[in-house]
């Protein structure tokens, strides 16, 4: 079966090693992201083409300019709301014909929102769970289908350490995480066996525009070292990534705390 | 415009004076003025690599630019690059080295971003040859807090172009910039050390050097008598001989926490200028050295600034022009020996004529002195004020990137077109030490 001879190698060396090539047919959206904007400098200069989606024309320029004078070979660029997922198809089949293919997504876009505003007005938390959630799957449901009808290719999404755990402070956001988290475990058990690497991107806090408005402590990482952290789980492929690595650690004490207990806490 | 975020202090690299502000960190260039609530001061900050309050502004907002990091567009024909003014000059060698590009003028950090190296106008080892900074920047993006955007360039708003060179940054923010770079063929430097005794030695080596694209020197100014004013002169070229250019390293050194006040005193200042003398064991001394190395020796150790302590540290840096100049430098040099505070990193530099466009450059013909000391409460301001007033009656000045004490009447003394640059102002931008040069005018 021609299927089954394309399966990729899963001798543990090759494994940790790393030495699979770049991706170099790049699809990437939420491509004005902070996190996003500092995955692809990595890969520009090794000669990678993009296909860059975000709302904002004037800041997408600006990342497009980055890239190209970064040595990117190509870097094509559309605006586009991705809440509007009835636009997804035809989005994507753009990226494929301008490309002339792919070989790895980034999924990067998502909003965290104000968790009181949507405590008390539901229609804010379905408009966050919409993009965070729903956006996202609808992207991953296309990708994957196309990545198993080629045996290859890697879909990366950000998700959150937030989707770990439900907190107080932000389920709305936390909550669509977790949707995604579940949704990305199905889809990697779905298309591993057709050769396709689906990573599941866990952050911790990171120094983005995201979080300017918060105090940042300790634990704060720059979006560089969720960059490289990304591009080695790619290249290692991994299914779940946690970064910076202490937050593993971090989440497995908070998902070991018994309930009775989590639901009196602040946090 | 973001919301502010509460951070710890903002410290200028001399961690003096300390001031209380907010941060409101800028990622686009189209964020500044945002909104109808603008804070009522303002000022754009890069790396805060200068050593005073330039940086500094007490109970205003400042739009820190590291996020306004990204390369707009290189002309690989003619080295002409055009990026964001939070690109830092590391990142520029970064990009442009393997290139076979190399900065017009490089500090002795590259950690300044160019929106900083075009407000302080700033300098480097071939001021003599090539001038300052911001002859090298064609053209950049003025905002101004009426939301007014202005290309300034030599054509362009010509009056904005020069108050904002050397303009300290208040004249508004600085979103892109054009830097012209310079062709190199390696990252070597044809490097070469030559022991002096005497400023009348530095001068010689100095007239005699003066071809050589880069010099400096490093100057003991702690030794009396005998070793008064000994250092070694420092000249290099970029080696002509085509080789591999790759990318730097980051370093990975870093000095963890502050030192407690007692490590740096007299005894180990003057061991460590007695070691420096004699790690170069003949008079005279040629290699090849590769670039880091040779323009940034202090950037292999990240936060160096803490071993000065809590207290932090203040920089003296003056240019004492020709007609004064090797009588004041020595009398200066008289002075800090004889004051008895300690100093290890004392650099020796003349300065050439190529002017700047801008209107508030600091550098000017004649010979510049830099060093760095520690603050030591009761003795380092007295010292530093009396160092002030001698650059005064000198017909000299200082540079406001490095300094923290001068007063207003010094201040306008040193630069009479403040007046102009007054003018230039933007309403909303300020910084500490603006207010502490002018207010009393
Ligand atoms: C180890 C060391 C060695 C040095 N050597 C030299 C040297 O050899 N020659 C020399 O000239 N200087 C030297 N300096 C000083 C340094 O180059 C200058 O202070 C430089 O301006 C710092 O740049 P920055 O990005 O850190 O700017 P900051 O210190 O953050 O700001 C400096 C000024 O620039 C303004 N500014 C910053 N960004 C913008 C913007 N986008 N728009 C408008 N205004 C802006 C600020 O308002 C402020 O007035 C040295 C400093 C250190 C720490
Ligand atoms: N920063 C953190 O601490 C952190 C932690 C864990 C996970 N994450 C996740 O990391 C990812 C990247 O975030 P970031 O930290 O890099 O923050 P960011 O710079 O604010 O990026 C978020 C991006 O998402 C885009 N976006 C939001 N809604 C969109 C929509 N409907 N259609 C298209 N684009 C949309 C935004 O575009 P506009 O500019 O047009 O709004 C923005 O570019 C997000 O998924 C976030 O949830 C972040």
């Amino acid at each position: 079966m021609r299927k089954h001879q394309r399966r990729p190698s899963k001798r543990p060396w090759k494994l940790w090693r790393g030495k699979r090539a770049l991706p170099s047919k790049i699809v990437v959206f939420g491509a004005t992201s902070a996190i996003a904007q500092a995955w692809m400098r990595l890969l520009a200069p090794h000669g990678a083409s993009f296909f860059l989606v975000a709302r904002n024309a004037t800041r997408l320029e600006s990342v497009a300019n980055d890239l190209v004078t970064r040595g990117a070979a190509a870097v094509y660029a559309e605006t586009a709301d991705l809440d509007q997922f009835a636009t997804h198809p035809a989005l994507l089949e753009r990226a494929v014909s301008s490309l002339g293919g792919i070989d790895c997504a980034l999924i990067a876009h998502g909003v965290l929102g104000d968790q009181t505003a949507g405590e008390k007005d539901f229609t804010l938390a379905a408009a966050r769970l919409l993009t965070n959630f729903l956006s996202a799957a609808s992207l991953v449901t296309w990708l994957a289908n196309y990545f198993a009808a080629q045996y290859s290719g890697t879909i990366a999404v950000i998700s959150s350490v937030a989707g770990d755990r439900g907190r107080k402070s932000n389920y709305i956001y936390g909550s669509g995480k977790a949707g995604l988290n579940a949704f990305l475990d199905g889809v990697r058990n779905r298309v591993d066996r057709d050769g396709v690497q689906v990573l599941t991107i866990r952050p911790g806090s990171i120094s983005t525009p995201m979080t300017a408005h918060l105090p940042q402590g300790p634990l704060f990482a720059s979006p560089e070292t969720v960059a490289r952290d990304i591009l080695k789980a790619i290249q290692s492929r991994r299914d779940v990534l946690y970064t910076p690595w202490y937050w593993r650690g971090i989440m497995a004490i908070i998902r070991m705390i018994p309930e009775w207990k989590f639901k009196r806490m602040d946090l | 415009m973001p919301a502010k975020s509460k951070q710890p202090v903002f410290e200028s690299w001399g961690r003096y004076p300390k001031v209380d502000c907010h941060v409101a960190p800028l990622f686009w260039r189209d964020e500044f003025p945002r909104g109808t609530r603008l804070p009522p001061a303002v000022l754009a900050v890069g790396m805060g690599r200068s050593y005073g309050d330039v940086c500094l502004l007490e109970g205003g907002t400042l739009l820190s630019t590291r996020g306004l990091d990204r390369f707009l567009h290189f002309e690989p024909s003619t080295g002409l690059l055009r990026c964001e003014s939070g690109v830092t000059l590391a990142q520029i060698l970064q990009f442009a080295v393997p290139r076979g590009w190399f900065l017009p003028v490089s500090p002795g950090t590259k950690y300044v971003s160019v929106g900083g190296a075009i407000a302080n106008d700033i300098h480097g080892k071939n001021h003599h040859i090539a001038g300052s900074f911001g002859s090298y920047v064609p053209s950049f993006e003025l905002v101004r807090s009426d939301g007014a955007r202005m290309v300034c360039s030599a054509r362009q708003n010509t009056d904005f172009y020069c108050a904002t060179i050397g303009g300290m940054g208040l004249t508004g923010l600085i979103t892109w910039a054009e830097v012209q770079l310079r062709p190199i063929a390696s990252r070597k430097i044809r490097y070469e050390g030559i022991k002096f005794s005497g400023i009348d030695e530095f001068l010689s080596l100095s007239s005699s050097g003066n071809h050589v694209e880069y010099t400096v020197a490093w100057i003991d100014c702690i030794s009396r008598g005998r070793n008064f004013a000994r250092g070694i002169y420092m000249q290099g070229d970029h080696s002509e001989i085509i080789e591999p250019k790759n990318i730097s390293r980051e370093p990975h050194l870093a000095v963890p926490f502050d030192f407690p006040g007692w490590v740096l005193n007299r005894t180990s200042m003057r061991i460590f200028n007695e070691l420096y003398y004699r790690k170069q064991l003949r008079h005279h001394a040629t290699r090849l050295i590769d670039y880091e190395p040779f323009f940034y020796p202090l950037d292999s150790i990240l936060h160096w600034n803490r071993i000065y302590g809590k207290r932090g540290f203040l920089q003296f840096q003056c240019v004492i022009p020709w007609r004064y100049g090797r009588d004041g430098i020595v009398a200066i040099l008289e002075t800090i020996a004889d004051s008895g505070l300690a100093s290890f990193l004392a650099v020796l530099k003349v300065m050439g004529d190529r002017p700047s466009p801008g209107l508030m450059s600091f550098p000017q013909p004649g010979i510049t002195l830099a060093l760095d000391i520690a603050i030591q409460p009761g003795v380092t301001f007295p010292l530093f004020d009396r160092l002030a007033e001698m650059t005064r009656e000198l017909g000299g000045r200082l540079y406001p990137a490095k300094d923290a004490r001068m007063t207003g009447p010094q201040f306008r003394a040193f630069y009479p077109q403040w007046r102009q640059l007054s003018e230039y102002r933007d309403p909303a931008f300020t910084s500490s030490f603006w207010e502490r040069v002018t207010g009393d005018a």
